[in-house]
């Protein structure tokens, strides 16, 4: 065993069964463990409480609107890709209750809801996914104003992240420089190898998790294998996403023929946007007892395809399909570089899976610049 | 892309989404379906330090209804009574028209930009509104006539479907006696109507403007708001001397629910009063 903890930086080897401790670590500090788990023939995030909760031997098969679970690699617990679900829905929660309102004596009282807010450790967080959870904390932690639901879950988050052994035919990280190796932002990453795990220590909080843990400096052998895996994952990204030209081409672009022709295609169910790490926009909804006096206020994930979004009363300003995927796009690969200094795309690709008419993004502004005005 | 305002203090809050108490001290019918509803906050310490710009809007919640964007439409040097004008359009509006002196509501605000009164000192302004876009563009007129001497010719041209839609008649000659020449204009007349009959851009062909030393506040539909910005321009004013009030559907007011983007503008920061050079190429799109 190790005498003591590593240093912030370092590289370690981890003998796969050693992960069990690393979780029982993390509970013991009071977290819920969130990681990949096979559901319903999907690889979705739920809580996990030990390794063998894990995915072990699976994997995706991805394309344009298509996901398949199949038999992976067998010694692998992280051989799949990201999923259906994506962090988002624990640091900005699909449905979440904002406030209560009561009446008594003929005035209304507010009340901030109240409920502690978990502390997750995230298994498992992909470099494209690690640049989202960033991204979205420019819309609710930069701005002017912040938002204390999602401030508490993230202050108080642990990042696990894992470094892609394999691309998806639907990934293009690599076209926006998000991935597929994690540089950063987490407390701990790891490679997995078919023997061990090579293990990066991001944090203190990262090496306190170590505790009790048979970890060993790195090798050569292994660290160069590492890195090995993470390039050659790298070289089977072929999807590709130029974004050189990104905002101006589709703000040049606004009446090109092509939003029709995809308005077309496109059944406006809004999978696009709940699938996306990155998207945000919400609602809100009101629930009462019959009487009126105690009222719920809940907000919940909203999608600019529906039609509700965009209503005024007496009209509405995006309704055609039309306008809907170009708010859509024009948002994700164009203003959100104005609004948050970043595109709102980090190209994990869920978009393209889950679009169950395989509507692919990276093909769309192929599409436009093809025609550029 | 867009200009932004220095907005007055918005009420610091550990919850930005989490309403403030206001109790209902007056309502005052202006036309039919639109009242002006005057509030005060509950809480002593937030109503003495409540303050707003012209321009600015509260988000005002009805437990079991709903919250909507209202701007405010009274003085601004008067913040502690914060007047509404709302007109009963959907399921919170008329739900807030229910409300009766003494009645509770929530309150949060004031957010957004604010018309750019610094920018009008010293030169001609022209204020264009058509209907409710008058109540955004109030708090301007009753800054104004604080400080008249400090602003050039100051118009109002305001128009409305038929005349008992008009708001606040019964100011307009006090107005028009401090020094606000004012142009009224209705789509539809009744027969004791002796005003102009017309929409309101075509105020424009009333009245002389020197583009120079003119700067124009609108606030309307947006088809009126087109026509305006046309007539201005046709007029040689400078783009950067239009600003306009817009409105998109609008959730949370502070820049998290999404709904109220137009192109790369939030409308509830960097809006909603706008120049109109900031945001020329999405202005008028279809569908946008
Ligand atoms: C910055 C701003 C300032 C405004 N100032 C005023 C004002 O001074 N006086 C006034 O009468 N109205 C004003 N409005 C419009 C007012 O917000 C809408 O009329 C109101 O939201 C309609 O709500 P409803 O529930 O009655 O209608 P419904 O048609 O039932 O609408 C349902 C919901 O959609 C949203 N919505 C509908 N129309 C609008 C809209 N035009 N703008 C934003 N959200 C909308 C609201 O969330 C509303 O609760 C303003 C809007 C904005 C954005
Ligand atoms: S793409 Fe649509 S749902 Fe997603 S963040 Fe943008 S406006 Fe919101
Ligand atoms: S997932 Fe596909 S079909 Fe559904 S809204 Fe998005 S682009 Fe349209």
């Amino acid at each position: 065993m190790a005498p003591s903890l590593p240093r912030v930086g370092a590289r370690l080897t981890l003998a796969k069964s050693s992960l069990e401790q690393v979780f029982a670590n993390l509970r013991a500090a009071g977290f819920t463990l969130i990681g990949p788990r096979l559901r319903d023939a999907a690889l979705v995030l739920e809580e996990v409480t030990g390794l063998n909760d894990l995915p072990r031997g699976w994997r995706d098969q991805q394309a344009p609107g298509q996901y398949r679970v199949v038999p992976g690699q067998d010694s692998f617990y992280f051989d799949h890709l990201v999923g259906p679900h994506s962090w988002k829905q624990f640091l900005h929660p699909a449905r979440l209750k904002l406030f209560g309102a009561a009446k008594n004596n003929g005035t209304w009282s507010f009340q901030s809801a109240t409920a502690p807010p978990p502390r997750y450790a995230f298994i498992g967080v992909r470099a494209c996914d690690l640049a989202a959870i960033a991204r979205q904390d420019r819309v609710f932690l930069a701005g002017e104003f912040r938002d204390p639901h999602y401030a508490a879950r993230r202050e108080s988050l642990f990042l696990l992240a894992v470094n892609c052994g394999r691309a998806a035919p639907t990934c293009f990280c690599r076209s926006l420089q998000t991935g597929p190796r994690v540089t950063g932002g987490f407390d701990l990453a790891l490679t997995e190898l078919a023997d061990v795990f090579v293990l990066e220590v991001g944090s203190e909080a990262g090496a306190e998790m170590l505790r009790e843990t048979a970890w060993q400096p790195a090798t050569a052998l292994h660290a160069s294998r590492a890195e090995e895996a993470v390039r050659q994952t790298e070289s089977q990204i072929e999807r590709e996403l130029r974004t050189d030209d990104l905002p101006k081409l589709l703000y040049d672009n606004l009446e090109h023929p092509r939003w029709d022709e995809v308005a077309r295609r496109c059944l406006a169910c809004g999978n696009c946007t709940l699938v996306c790490p990155t998207c945000f926009c919400t609602t809100v909804e009101d629930a009462s007892n019959l009487a009126g006096t105690r009222v719920e206020r809940t907000r919940l994930w909203d999608s600019c395809f529906t039609l509700d979004f965009s209503h005024v009363h007496g009209g509405n300003s995006r309704p055609t399909l039309r306008a809907r995927y170009r708010q859509w796009l024009t948002h994700k690969l164009a203003s959100w570089k104005d609004q948050f200094g970043a595109l709102g795309c980090v190209g994990c690709g869920r978009c393209i899976t889950w679009c169950p008419v395989g509507i692919e993004l990276t093909e769309e502004v192929k599409a436009i610049r093809e025609k550029a005005a | 892309m867009s200009v932004s305002f220095t907005p007055a203090a918005v009420r610091a809050r550990a919850d930005p989404m989490l309403p403030g108490l206001a109790v209902v001290r007056g309502v005052k019918p202006e036309a039919y379906g639109v009242s002006t509803f005057s509030l005060a906050l509950a809480d002593p310490a937030e109503a003495a330090a409540y303050r707003f710009l012209p321009g600015q809007f509260n988000m005002l919640y009805l437990p079991g209804f709903g919250e909507v964007a209202i701007s405010v439409s009274s003085d601004p040097f008067e913040p502690q009574l914060i007047g509404h004008t709302i007109r009963f359009a959907g399921s919170v509006t008329r739900g807030l028209a229910r409300l009766q002196p003494g009645d509770a509501l929530g309150l949060r605000g004031p957010y957004g930009s604010a018309w750019p009164l610094e920018q009008a000192r010293g030169r001609d302004l022209v204020i264009v509104a058509g209907g409710i876009g008058l109540a955004p563009l109030r708090p301007v007129v009753l800054s104004v006539l604080r400080e008249r001497a400090a602003y050039g010719r100051v118009l109002l041209l305001y128009g409305g479907r038929t005349p008992p839609d008009l708001l606040y008649t019964e100011e307009f000659e006090r107005w028009q006696a401090a020094g606000i020449e004012t142009h009224v204009t209705v789509d539809r007349a009744s027969e004791d109507w002796r005003g102009q009959v017309g929409v309101v851009p075509q105020l424009f062909y009333r009245i002389r403007l020197d583009p120079r030393r003119t700067v124009v506040f609108t606030c309307g539909p947006e088809i009126m708001m087109r026509f305006v910005i046309y007539e201005a321009l046709a007029r040689r004013l400078p783009k950067e001397g239009v600003y306009l009030s817009m409105e998109r559907n609008m959730k949370c007011a502070v820049g998290f629910c999404g709904h109220c983007q137009f192109g790369p503008t939030f409308l509830c920061r960097q809006g909603p009063v706008l120049n109109f050079a900031a945001i020329e190429p999405f202005f008028g799109r279809e569908d946008f």
